[in-house]
Order: structure tokens, then sequence, then C-alpha cells
């Protein structure tokens, strides 16, 4: 089976911009990828090229094996890109229906009151979207990107205008996807959302993959830190087996000792070590 | 298939919804309310106004084809401002707010989106042009017993005159942002009409020059000459003084007429929609 996402050396240039340099990343059957880095790092360009929207300069990518852009990528796709506005003419109900006619959904009116649940906006289907405020409009945007289920989500910034309700909504829906084996390509700037639900992660900067793996795999140990009669000493680069050692030979030599922590990289120090301090 | 009537559909709606439309409407109506005070006005002196006793003039048709020209020049000039205000930000416009996004994303191909455009903002402009011509006809038909030589074909040709603006103004949503667009777009408006009314000097001072400079800019932009004939078709049986006097005058003459304008409108919308279609399918939103 190809991969949900498959990209290739990819690159984009917008007139003198280089936003994306030879890009490879894949988003596997069913799985969760979050997409990190700061503002300008090319996550959104990357994901307007596998959903059609831009064209890239070279290389490759493909949704399912069919050419990203190409009818049959787009049939299998939801999106909700970083900044979208629905008409203010029309009502929540109305924004799902015309969704559902382009992505062919048979899935009618039942359709749309469970996604409007799901997205915790069954109160307002009727409600016009100039009324609605942007957190609202943003569920909307999400319940859009799922009408009819599609097999591959990519999702850019989905939680930027929720409030820590709407966030912890989102969060427990990606789950849930992840339970169907839909695949999802993340991007978000909160790091605590994608270490949380990520199978993967991978971090870009200036349109390059500095980092990728899991969560796990990114969290290097960095070191095991003793607090003794002496102070605190930090062995760098001892792991969680070196502690016994390093607590016997801190007894052998005298100390008395309060306390041993075995330090672990979290997700925030990999991505600011990756990115180099740069503000996102 | 649905796809493109999902789409029109989407263009009716958002026409009629916007609160534009309801301006549109209002003007019309004031519009038409004046019209026929300006009708009932100029009928009722009609028989005070009394041409030198050697000269043959038919003041009744010269009355007639003058209100029913306005008429067509206000319905022109409210059809071309409606079809503008419905797709000036189609592309670019829509992209820069993003409304399109979501729609380009859907499997609907990006040409079949801007034909499904094409056709949604042309079936309200036509009606609307439709209903105000017919409208402004039956006001001088009624009040002054008067109608034009052909009824029908003027009204037509007005309306693909519309339809010609709307093709231009979806090329230009294409490779220009709203504003611009819309500047373009009236600008060009400007610039047709301009050559029209230079086009009836030329012929009345029989300027070479200004006349092919005129037939030119009609080619060009071909609403113009759609709109010219229209005007022509009016009094086409009209001879002699009257004849040559609404010939004169400013809702007068049409010097490139005829099925050559009419194939040639056809066939410039069809290329301008065919650079619409590429520019678009290379344009990154
Ligand atoms: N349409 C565009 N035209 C010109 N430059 C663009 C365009 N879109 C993005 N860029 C530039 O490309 C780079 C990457 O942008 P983007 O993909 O939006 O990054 P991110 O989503 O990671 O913040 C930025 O420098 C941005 O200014
Ligand atoms: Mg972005």
């Amino acid at each position: 089976m190809p991969n949900a996402l498959a990209v290739r050396n990819l690159a984009k240039r917008y007139g003198s911009v280089q936003a994306l340099r030879g890009v490879d990343l894949d988003v596997g059957e069913g799985e969760l990828v979050g997409l990190l880095g700061p503002n300008g790092a090319g996550k959104s360009t990357l994901v307007k090229i596998a959903v059609g929207l831009v064209r890239p300069t070279s290389g490759s990518a493909e949704i399912a094996g069919a050419r990203a852009g190409s009818r049959a990528a787009r049939s299998r796709l939801g999106y909700l890109a970083e900044l979208f506005r629905f008409p203010g003419w029309t009502s929540a109900d109305e924004v799902l229906e015309l969704h559902q006619r382009l992505a062919g959904s048979r899935g009618g009116a039942a359709e749309r009151a469970r996604l409007l649940e799901l997205v915790a906006l069954s109160d307002a289907a009727g409600r016009r979207v100039d009324g609605m405020s942007k957190g609202m409009q943003q569920r909307l945007g999400l319940a859009q990107a799922l009408v009819g289920d599609p097999r591959v989500l990519m999702l850019d910034e989905p939680t930027s205008a929720l409030d820590p309700v709407g966030r912890r909504t989102v969060r427990l829906l990606l789950e849930e996807l992840r339970g169907r084996g839909v695949s999802v390509l993340l991007n978000s700037h909160l790091l605590s959302e994608v270490e949380l639900v990520c199978d993967r992660v991978v971090i870009l900067l200036g349109g390059e993959v500095v980092a990728a793996g899991t969560p796990l795999e990114l969290s290097r140990p960095r070191g095991v830190e003793l607090e003794t009669d002496a102070g605190t000493t930090r062995t760098d680069g001892a792991t969680r087996e070196d502690a016994p050692r390093l607590v016997a030979e801190a007894v052998a030599a005298g100390r008395r000792v309060y306390g041993v922590r075995v330090l672990t990289s979290t997700l925030e120090d990999v991505y600011l070590e990756a990115v180099g301090g740069e503000t996102s | 298939m649905i796809a493109v009537w999902t789409i029109v559909e989407y263009g009716f709606r958002e026409a009629v919804r916007r609160k534009m439309f309801a301006v549109v409407i209002v003007l019309t109506v004031a519009f038409l309310f004046l019209f026929w005070l300006a009708n009932h006005y100029v009928f009722r002196d009609l028989s005070t106004i009394s041409p030198p006793a050697d000269v043959h003039v038919d003041t009744r048709t010269f009355a007639g084809a003058f209100l029913v020209g306005l008429s067509m020049f206000a319905t022109l000039f409210l059809g071309v401002v409606l079809a503008v205000f419905l797709t000036l930000g189609v592309v670019s416009g829509d992209a820069e707010r993003g409304l399109l996004q979501p729609l380009v994303a859907r499997p609907i191909g990006r040409s079949t989106l801007l034909v499904a455009r094409f056709l949604g903002a042309a079936g309200v402009c036509v009606a609307y042009v439709l209903v105000v011509y017919f409208a402004g006809v039956l006001i001088t038909g009624l009040t002054g017993h008067w109608y034009p030589d052909q009824v029908v074909w003027p009204g037509l040709e007005l309306a693909g005159g519309v339809l010609v603006v709307i093709a231009l103004s979806l090329l230009g949503s294409v490779v220009l942002s709203s504003t611009a667009n819309g500047i373009a777009v009236f600008m060009l408006f400007g610039a047709g009409l301009v050559a029209g009314l230079l086009g009836s000097i030329g012929h009345a001072l029989n300027s070479h020059t200004i006349k092919h400079a005129s037939t030119i800019a009609s080619w060009a932009l071909p609403f113009e000459a759609l709109y010219q004939d229209g005007l022509r078709m009016i009094t086409e049986h009209a001879s002699g003084l009257t004849g040559f006097l609404l010939q004169l005058g400013p809702f007068g003459g049409a010097y490139v007429h005829g099925w050559g304008i009419r194939v040639w409108a056809v066939a410039y919308v069809l290329i301008v929609g065919a650079l619409a279609l590429v520019s678009f399918a290379r344009k990154d939103v």
C-alpha cells in the first residue's frame, strides 16, 4: 500500500523566496505526523503543494500514489487551510452541504449533523458564518475537512484560534481519527499538542527538514543530576543505566545523596535546539 | 456536472444574498421610475414640438428612439456594474480572503470551477439586463406608443455585451487583485464608450482617421460594438432626415455591425475565457 503522503526532494520558489529546499517526508497509512517549525519555515507551502493549491518548482508529492493536485489525489483528501474563510452569507449547515456536493459525499443531513456535533457546533447549524466567532469558524473548517470521510487529512494550524477547551476537543478528535485509521499531517506550533498525539514529528527550518522521528526518539538523554551535600552536580551524556553507579560512587566518596534525576530533553528542547532559537 | 451546477448555484446565492444586490435593485427601480417620468413629459409635450414647416422629421420616432437609446445605455451601464461586482474578485480576491482554497482543494477542477463561476454570473446578469431592457421598451411603448423596429435583438446584444465584460472581468480576477481589476474593467468600459462616441463624430465629420480608430476599438472591445449595433436596430427602418439625425446623436449609429461582430463577440469570449483558464491553472492560491 502506498504511503498516504510521499514527498520527495520537494522544492518551491516564490519569486526570490526559496520556501522549500528539497524536502523528503512520508505519512504512512494511518499515521499521524506533526510538522513543526517557526513562521516562514515552509510548512503551509508543503501542505498547499500536497493539496494542489501550489505548484512545486521541482520534486514530487503523491497522495496515496496519485500525483498531488490530480483529481484522484484531491478526491482522497480533507483539507483545513491555515487562512480560510467561508462566505459570510452562508450558514454552517450550508457550508457543509456545499462541500458534501463537491466531495461527492452521500452522507446527507445525518453526516452534517454528526460532523457539527463532533466539533461542538450542533447549536449553530443554522447560524450564518458572519455571526460566528473565529474559533467557531475554525471548528466549522475542521468539520468541512472531514466531509466525505477522507482517508488523508491535511490540517494547517487547526487550533490557532481555539481556546484550551477547543484544543482539547481537537486533540480527542485526532485520537479518534487515528483509531479509525485516517492518516493525518498536522501543522502546528503548539509543541505539547503535537507531542501528545503525533506518532512522528518532522521539524522544518528554512525549507529544510532539520529533525525527524518519534517524540521518544527525539527526546534524547541529557545526563544525570545528583543532589548531594556538596551541591548539585550534573554528568552530561549519562543515561538512566548510569544512575545507580553514579550514586554508589558519590556515596563511596563520602557524599550524602539527597536526590538523583535522569534528564531527558522534551520535544520543546529538541525543537529549540533544532531551530536555533528562531522565534515562531 | 453536479459540481458545475453546485458552483453555479453558489454564484446565484452569493449574488442574491450580498448587500450589493439590494443596492443594484434599488438603483434599478429608481432608474426605471425616472425613465418613466422622462417618457411621460417628453411624449406629453411632443405635440408642442414642431419642426420648421419644410423639414420632415418624425418627432415620435425621434423621441422614442432617443429615449430607448438612453434606457439601453443605462441598462448596459447597470448590467456592467453588476457583472463587475459579481466577478471582480472571483480568483485573486477570493484567494486573498481565503474563500477560494477550500473550493480548489475539492475534486472539482479549476477549469470547471471557473466556467461554473462564469455561468453563474452570466445567468444573473443576462436575466437582469433582459428584464431592465424590456421594462424600458415597455415604458416607452406604453407611454409614447412607439416601439423599436427590432425589439428582441437589441436586448440580446446588450446581454451579449455584458457577457463580454464578465469574461474580461474573470480574466482580470485571475491576473490582478480585486481593486486593480475593478479599475481596469471600468477603464476598458469607459474607453469603449468614448470610442463609440468618437465613431459617431468621425462619421459626422467624415474623418477617415477617427473612423478608423473607432473601428479598431469596436473590434478590440466588442461589448461596445454590440451595444452600438443594438442602437442601430431600434431604428433600422427610419429613413430620410429622421434616420440621419438619429445617426448623429450620441445614442445613434453603428459602423461595425451585423453578424460579423456577433460572431466575433462569441469568439472573443472564448479566447478571453481560454486565457483565464490557462492563467488560473498555473496560479498558486
Ligand atoms: N504566495 C507567496 N508568495 C511569495 N512568498 C510566499 C508565498 N507564500 C509563502 N511565501 C513565503 O514562503 C516562505 C514559507 O512560507 P510558509 O509556507 O507560509 O511558512 P509557514 O507555514 O511555515 O509559516 C515564507 O518566507 C513566506 O514569506
Ligand atoms: Mg503556515
